[in-house]
């Protein structure tokens, strides 16, 4: 039953090209259902302009025309009708667009850091690569920052794209329920070898995926990336002033912090996420927690992606 | 169809002041027209201070400790004094333009002179303000060295008190220009009640440039 | 014959201004063209410019896509070909889409349609003329210097880092602003103070109103750039912090403020173009427009709201969800009114008498390149395919439908309409039409299938891909070709006809004021100043239906 200019299932049809991604379907059909709309009001349209270039065209010079100025009734009719289709448009959209914000709660993390013209996956274990390679059927977060200017993460088959912007965090997610090798682009203009900047996703098995981590060298030999992230976090003395284990020192506590509300010194609440964890190393003086002093040193310039990186994922492993 | 009315020779009919333009059929339309236009130049240059003070509010909800602790480097004295002298300059310019409506070309000149004297005064008295900053490295971006702790990213704020005050600085600067020239043209005695349409509009920028002043000294002197 | 009427009643002082010849010869010398004041031929002075640089930036697509013939390295290495792409697309819009309807033919047309001497300010004219040579000196200036590989975006950070001189390029963009915010000014003060008698708001011809919803937004948004690339000048000189993470600023705060000037620019690109394609519609169908005040109006809602949509270019950009719902909306919001555009404009051809000449032509070719370049806007404002389809060819191929299939397609109709009324002489009509066509299909050829392999995922600003997408990109190439050849023609074509001998008769016969002055006019447009009495597209062709029907 598959056609070429249908959505009716993963292979690349006509328009768009193989669909790898659980929310892959969700954008196909969306896509097909604006194009099908727009391709039937383009017809009418331009069958309209045809018939009419074909009926009135000049048959002699001066011939008299018409005094037609307008039609309360049709102009109303064409006004609201793109109305409500639009409105359809946009609501789905919408929905659509929340879903590829949203991940699920139990996601592998892997961070990925963007250079000119380069991309580098961090996995959980601490292991670092140049491709990106996931379990198949697992939702996978990627936290991504850039080390220099603008990049944007791209993989076609996914239907999912995100800048990755120097100075913070961005996020994306997704799911593949399919086997295979897809492309990884670039897709924010970079710099002379913009277009070289390409890599590879895998979807392998749970197995394969676990293997495949083995093979990679972590930050320090047989170490997770959390406990290359607990060795940056003594190293850096950041012990001294936050406790991993509840009680109050100069600065809070890291025990749980991730993912909730922490009230701010003079402006509203914020969320700690990896957004906020990045700031308050970086720049802590930005977001102060309500009740502690203003008194952490800024490490912009001191630690690294990787080091943050590892940080983020050390302060998420602290349940 | 047609009508015999000439709009063209009735313009022509009324004496031909010295001041009015070829294309324009009556001085009414000319002088209405070159307010409608200063208005809209206004327009624009609110629009063009307007990304800096997004710059400022965007910076100011990212680093809020910063801007109350870099505003206390800034001189509220200072400040207040310029004010005062803007204000004072807003005045006398207004009542520049009351004296050509009144055809009074002592007064008239007399106010300008004040004007131009407030904006000198303005702007020597910025001149110490920025030397202070340099002095103490209190300066944009890259350039910042400052000793004194200011906690999160005084370069950025000290980046927006310069270029929101050079921008500003540029338009009195700017403003001095036009003033002088209205003041020569007062002087040869171009201006009467029939024909005041520069002063004024001169004074409309001036009006402007004072505005923009009163909306920058509380957000940058006076953050609470 | 006409809606207008003239005095010529022997009581006008035609000695007061001396012997009426006409503008080109009223003066002679160079430096009575480099210091003119007259509307006219600072139009023709504008439209020369923009021929000219159309001619460099198109030269520059063709090396463009020439490099994309396949998907390894043809004949220009990746910094050339970055410095090529963005020579492109800084000439095409900032040296020629903006200035092309509203400074060339909106100068020349403007006054005359309003039965006005000149505009309001003509200095100030004169002024802004300069003002774009300058920054086009900067912009030729920057590439003697070697290019700028920015990209016309100049996207922070990467702006800020790249050797390349995009200090001058910047300049260039900035002092441009300046020429286009008084020509807002100008236009706008011209619209409201200096029409003829008896020219209410209801009879302006739509062209008119068109180039006061792009006025309004020149002199609203063009600021907001100056002051953008104002601080990305200090940004690379001085480094103010800003837009650097390094010092704690913003890069994303740069596309913000960049697209709260550019998306309104787009619309001060597109909206002369309606204005233009209402002309050409009405006069060579002989037709009323159907809808008059939805067409007036929308080009003005269209300009309002388009102040608030910039956020649709940030969708992936760490934008949060709230604001991509917001600006998804807006931008849905101002797909309504261009949509009642184009079904009116169809609609005027109802029972027209439709003549096939090149103007027309172009502007048939325009509602089907529009159309097109319309619905696939609602492929980009749908939140969730715009992910998918946000910096890919997807987008090239959108915005060239609506930028050279819109706007630039009927700013070359519109050079056809007036050309004429510019120059007295009658270009070829039949190599007009075989040029048009020809650049139609070349066009389609070319953009058509960007929107498939962009589909599939092909990244723009690339130099090189990968090999599922070399089939697109080839027939994209060629299609470049006939559309290079088309156009060149369309342009011999024109210049080909000024070596006609005397003032060929005129064979539009519009009914606008700009139709009643002679042709070429005389260098003050009117013997006297007209009265208005009727609207501007009452053609004796309609009132003779009107009569005929008891109206």
């Amino acid at each position: 039953m598959k056609t070429p200019l249908l959505a009716d299932g993963s292979a690349a049809t006509f328009w768009l090209p193989e669909a790898a991604s659980t929310f892959a379907a969700d954008h196909d059909y969306l896509y097909y259902l604006i194009f099908w709309i727009s391709t039937f009001f383009f017809i009418v349209m331009m069958g309209a302009m045809a018939y009419f270039m074909v009926k009135y065209r000049r048959r002699k010079q001066g011939e008299t025309t018409s005094d037609i100025h307008g039609n309360t009734k049709l102009e109303i009719a064409w006004s609201v009708l793109p109305t409500l289709i639009l409105g359809v448009f946009f609501v789905l959209g919408f929905r659509g667009f929340i879903d590829t914000l949203t991940p699920p709660a139990n996601t592998l993390n892997i961070n990925v850091t963007a250079q000119q013209w380069a991309w580098s996956f961090t996995y959980p274990n601490g292991g670092n690569d140049s491709i990106l390679v996931v379990p198949v059927g697992k939702p996978v977060k990627l936290t991504m920052s850039s080390v220099d200017v603008l990049h944007s993460f791209f993989v076609p088959a996914f239907r999912a794209k995100r800048d990755v912007v120097p100075g913070r965090y961005t996020v994306l997610w997704f799911q593949s329920d399919k086997l295979g090798e897809y492309d990884v682009l670039c897709t924010e203009y970079c710099g002379t070898s913009h277009s070289l900047m390409m890599s590879k996703v895998k979807v392998v098995s749970q197995e394969e995926y676990d293997a495949h981590l083995k093979g990679l060298t972590g930050c320090q030999d047989g170490q997770s990336l959390a406990e290359c992230g607990g060795v940056a976090f003594k190293r850096n003395g950041c012990n001294s002033c936050h406790s991993v284990d509840g009680s109050k020192l100069v600065g809070p506590s890291l025990k749980g912090v991730y993912g909730t509300e922490q009230p701010i010194t003079g402006g509203p609440a914020v969320i700690a996420d990896e957004q906020y964890i990045r700031e308050s190393v970086m720049n802590p003086m930005a977001k102060i927690v309500a009740g502690y002093p203003a008194a952490m040193p800024a490490y912009a310039g001191r630690i690294n992606e990787e080091q943050m990186g590892a940080l983020v994922e050390y302060i998420r492993s602290i349940k | 169809m047609s009508s015999a009315t000439n709009a063209h020779d009735d313009a022509h009919g009324q004496a031909h002041h010295k001041f009015h333009q070829h294309h324009f059929l009556t001085m009414a339309q000319q002088a209405s027209s070159a307010k409608f236009g200063v208005w809209l130049f206004l327009g624009q240059e609110v629009l063009f201070f307007s990304g800096l003070f997004m710059a400022y509010f965007v910076f100011r909800a990212l680093y809020p400790e910063t801007w109350l602790h870099a505003a206390e480097q800034l001189s509220k004295t200072m400040g207040g004094i310029n004010t005062v002298v803007l204000l004072y300059s807003s005045l006398t310019m207004a009542l520049a333009v009351r004296s050509a409506q009144l055809s009074d070309k002592k007064g008239l000149v007399n106010n300008l002179i004040q004007t131009i004297v407030c904006a000198f005064i303005f702007l020597a008295v910025k001149y110490v303000e920025y030397s202070a900053k340099f002095e103490h490295g209190l300066l944009p971006g890259a350039a910042y060295h400052g000793h004194e702790f200011i906690p999160g990213r005084p370069e950025l704020f000290f980046t927006v008190y310069f270029t929101m005050t050079g921008l500003h600085g540029i338009h009195v600067i700017a403003g001095i220009g036009v003033l002088f020239w209205i003041l020569k043209r007062a002087i040869r005695g171009d201006f009467d009640s029939t024909y005041y349409i520069p002063v004024e509009n001169v004074g409309l920028y001036w009006h402007l440039v004072d505005l923009v002043w009163i909306f920058l000294f509380p957000l940058l002197y006076l953050v609470r | 014959m006409s809606a207008t009427s003239i005095d010529h009643s022997p009581s006008h002082a035609a000695g007061e201004h001396g012997h009426h010849d006409n503008y080109l010869v009223a003066k002679k010398g160079i430096s009575s063209w480099i210091w003119t004041v007259d509307h006219k031929r600072l139009g023709i002075m504008y439209l020369a410019a923009v021929i000219l640089f159309f001619i460099v930036g198109g030269l520059a697509a063709v090396a463009v896509r020439t490099e994309l013939m396949n998907p390894t390295k043809d004949f220009m290495d990746a910094n050339a070909y970055n410095r090529m792409f963005t020579l492109h697309g800084a000439v095409m819009v900032f040296l020629v889409i903006i200035p092309s309807i509203p400074a060339s033919l909106g100068n020349f047309v403007l006054p005359l349609m309003l039965g006005a001497k000149d505009v309001a300010f003509p200095k100030l004219n004169l002024a802004s003329f300069w003002i774009y040579v300058l920054g086009a000196a900067f912009f030729i200036a920057t590439l003697v210097m070697g290019g700028v590989d920015t990209g016309w975006t100049f996207y922070t950070p990467y702006s800020i880092k790249t050797g390349s001189s995009a200090t001058t390029a910047l300049l260039g963009a900035f002092i441009l602003g300046f020429s286009s915010i008084f020509t807002g000014i100008n236009f706008l003060v011209t619209i409201h103070k200096m029409r003829a008698p008896g020219l209410t708001w209801d009879r302006l011809p739509l062209f008119v109103w068109a180039i006061y919803a792009t006025a309004l937004m020149q002199v609203l948004a063009t600021p907001v750039l100056a002051i953008t690339l104002g601080l990305l000048v200090l940004e690379r000189t001085v480094h103010i912090g800003i837009f650097d993470p390094v010092y704690g600023g913003d890069p994303v705060l740069f596309q913000h403020f960049f697209w709260f000037y550019s998306h309104p620019a787009v619309y001060i690109m597109i909206v002369p173009g309606f204005g233009m394609i209402s002309e050409l519609i009405t006069v060579h169908s002989r037709k009323g427009i159907f809808g008059y005040k939805p067409i007036a109006v929308s080009s003005v809602a269209i300009a309002f709201i388009g102040f608030l949509v910039w956020g649709h270019h940030l969708f992936v950009s760490s934008q949060s969800a709230l604001a991509g719902a917001i600006f998804s909306f807006l931008t849905f919001a101002v797909a309504v009114p261009t949509a009642i555009k184009v079904f009116s404009w169809i609609a005027t051809l109802y029972r027209g008498s439709i003549e096939y000449n090149t103007p027309m032509v172009y502007a048939l070719a325009f509602l089907f390149c529009f159309s097109i370049g319309g619905l696939t806007g609602l492929f980009l404002g749908t939140l969730s395919v715009d992910v998918h389809l946000t910096d890919t060819y997807f987008v090239i191929a959108h915005f060239h439908y609506v930028m050279m299939g819109g706007t630039v397609i009927a700013f070359i109709g519109g050079v056809h309409h007036w050309w004429h009324k510019f120059t007295g002489k009658n270009y070829n009509e039949k190599i007009g039409v075989i040029a048009a066509i020809i650049v139609f299909i070349g066009f389609n050829v070319t953009f058509f299938t960007q929107f498939i392999f962009g589909s599939q995922g092909m990244p723009r600003r690339y130099w090189s891909y990968l090999e599922q997408y070399h089939t697109g990109h080839m027939i994209s190439t060629y299609g470049s070709y006939i559309l290079a050849v088309g156009l060149f023609l369309a342009l011999f074509n024109l210049l080909a006809s000024l070596r006609n001998k005397g003032v060929a008769p005129e064979r539009w016969r519009g009914v606008s004021l700009e139709w009643e002055t002679a042709t070429p006019p005389i260098e003050h447009n009117f013997e006297s100043i007209p009265i208005v009495t009727a609207g501007p597209y009452d053609f004796p062709e309609v009132r003779a239906a009107r009569t005929g029907n008891g109206h």
